[in-house]
C-alpha cells in the first residue's frame, strides 16, 4: 500500500536518530576538531585543521573564560565550565583568537 | 596672636596651602589580616592613629569582586559571602558615606546576577558607585546590561566622577575592548575626557581613582595591570593626594610612590593566588573554614586637612 510506505520510512528514521542518540557524545561530523580550555590555556594551542572544517572549544577549567577572534571576525559568548563554542573555519589562513576575560590566553586555528 | 591681621592672614593661607599641597595620604593605613582567628596588624599605622581616623570626618567602603553566579564552591557560594559582606556593612557603628564597587558584580553578566547583587548591595542602603569588571561586559550586548543599570549619567563605557566633601571621585572602565595579550585599557577617548575633567583643578584637590584593574603594573603575565594606564598617572601627578583603589586581583596589594597611594581589595567571593605562586591565577579553592579569613571589605577614612587617609582592610571571618 501506498500508504505504509512513509510510515516504514519514518521508523527508519527514528530508528536512526534513536541510533545516533544513544551514542557517545562525540563529534557529529568527523571533520569537527576539538580546543579544550584547561587551566587558562587553549589546548592545543595552534591547531591546523582543512578548509571547511568545524572547531568545538570545550570549556574544562573551573573558571569561565571567552573565545575572541583577534580581528573582531568571531567572539563567542561566556563559556563556563562544560560549556563549548562552535565555529566552522570557511576560508584558509591563520585564525589567531584569546579570551577576552584573560587576554594572556592565546591561541591559533591554522586552516589548511 | 601676630601683629597684624595682614601677616595672620598670609601665614594661615600658607599654613592651610602647606597642609593641602603636602598632603600625602599615608595609605599605609591599618592592614589587618585574620589568619585562624588572630587579628594582626601589618600596618605602619599605630592603634591610637587608627582609632582617631575613624573619626574621620567622612567614611566610605569599597566593595569588590563579588561575582554573583559563581558557585564553584558547592557549600558557598558568591551569593552567600556577599550577602555576608552587605551584613558586615549593615553592622559598622557609623554608618559609612557611601560605598563604591569596583567591578565583577557578577561572574556571567546574566540578569539574574545583576538582580541578585542590586538585592543583595541595596540592602546596606548607602549610594554605590559601580565601575565594571571584564565580567559585567560578557552579556550579548556587550555591556549594554550593566550599562541599563549603572550608565546613567555616565559617560563612554561607564566613566564618570563626583564631589563629595571636598574630594573628587573619578570612576573609570579599564576593561573595555582589551587586546589579545593585553592588559587593561582606559582608550584614548577616556583619556581624553579625564584631562578635561582634571583641567583647571587645583592641585590641593584630593583625588581617588577607582578602576576594576589596577591601574599600576602588579603581575602583567597574569593581566594584573593596565596598558595606557601611566598616560593617566601623568595626568594625576601634580595632585598633592591621589589615591588609587582597583580590584580583579582579589588580593591586597598597595604601594606609595610620591604623592600616590594604591591599594586593591580583596575580593568578596573567592582569593587568588599571589603573583607567581601558582602557574595559573584561578580561583584558588581553599578549606571552607579558611575562605572567610581571604575575603573582605576595605574601608577609607580621612579627615581633610589632616594629611591622613586611612586604609582598613577587614576580612568576612
Amino acid at each position: 500500500m501506498p500508504v505504509m510506505l512513509p510510515k516504514t520510512v519514518n521508523m527508519g528514521l527514528v530508528a536512526t536518530l534513536v541510533a545516533l542518540l544513544a551514542q557517545p557524545i562525540v563529534p557529529a561530523a568527523a571533520t569537527e576538531a576539538r580546543v579544550t580550555i584547561s587551566n587558562f590555556t587553549f589546548e592545543p594551542q595552534a591547531l591546523t585543521i582543512e578548509r571547511g572544517e568545524t572547531v568545538r572549544f570545550v570549556n574544562s577549567d573551573d573558571m569561565v573564560h571567552t573565545v575572541v577572534a583577534a580581528d573582531g571576525s568571531f567572539r563567542s559568548g561566556p563559556l563556563d565550565t562544560g560549556d563549548s563554542f562552535v565555529r566552522t573555519f570557511p576560508q584558509s589562513g591563520t585564525i589567531a583568537y584569546f579570551c577576552g576575560l584573560h587576554p594572556f590566553m592565546k591561541g591559533s586555528i591554522v586552516v589548511k | 596672636m601676630r601683629k597684624d591681621g595682614k601677616e595672620t592672614s598670609t601665614e594661615l593661607v600658607l599654613t592651610r596651602r602647606h597642609a593641602l599641597e603636602c598632603m600625602v595620604w599615608a595609605g599605609t593605613g591599618l592592614l589587618w589580616s585574620v589568619s585562624g582567628g588572630i587579628p594582626r596588624s601589618l600596618s605602619l599605622l599605630d592603634a591610637a592613629q587608627a582609632a582617631e581616623a575613624a573619626k574621620g570626618a567622612m567614611t566610605f567602603l569599597q566593595i569588590s569582586d563579588s561575582h554573583v553566579g559563581f558557585d564553584k564552591e558547592a557549600k558557598v557560594t558568591a551569593v552567600d559571602t556577599l550577602t555576608e559582606a552587605i551584613d558586615k556593612v549593615k553592622a559598622l557603628p557609623v554608618k559609612p558615606a557611601f560605598m563604591i564597587h569596583t567591578g565583577d558584580i557578577t561572574h556571567l553578566s546574566k540578569d539574574g546576577e545583576f538582580d541578585d547583587a542590586a538585592r543583595i548591595i541595596g540592602s546596606a542602603g548607602l549610594d554605590v558607585f559601580y565601575v565594571p569588571g571584564e565580567h559585567d561586559l560578557i552579556d550579548p550586548g556587550q555591556g549594554k546590561a550593566y550599562l541599563d543599570r549603572y550608565g546613567k549619567g555616565t559617560l563612554g563605557a561607564g566613566w564618570y566622577s563626583f564631589d563629595r566633601e571636598g574630594v573628587h571621585f573619578i570612576g573609570l572602565v579599564n576593561v573595555v575592548d582589551l587586546k589579545a595579550g593585553g592588559l587593561g585599557n582606559l582608550g584614548a577617548e577616556q583619556l581624553a575626557w579625564l584631562k578635561s575633567d582634571l583641567d583647571g583643578r587645583s592641585t590641593s584637590t584630593p583625588i581617588v581613582v577607582f578602576a576594576h584593574i589596577p591601574l599600576w603594573s602588579i603581575y602583567p603575565k597574569w593581566g594584573w595591570g593596565t596598558d595606557d594606564a601611566a598616560q593617566a598617572l601623568a595626568l594625576l601627578r601634580r595632585f598633592g593626594s591621589v589615591t588609587v583603589l582597583n580590584g580583579h586581583i582579589h588580593q591586597i596589594v598597595q604601594k606609595v610612590e610620591g604623592n600616590m597611594t594604591f591599594h586593591t581589595a580583596r575580593s568578596t567571593a573567592f582569593p587568588q593566588p599571589s603573583p607567581g605562586t601558582a602557574d595559573k591565577p584561578g580561583p584558588m579553592i581553599v578549606p571552607a573554614d579558611q575562605l572567610r579569613s581571604m575575603l573582605g571589605l576595605t574601608s577609607v577614612d580621612f579627615t581633610v586637612g589632616r594629611e591622613r587617609l586611612a586604609i582598613t582592610d577587614t576580612t568576612l571571618a
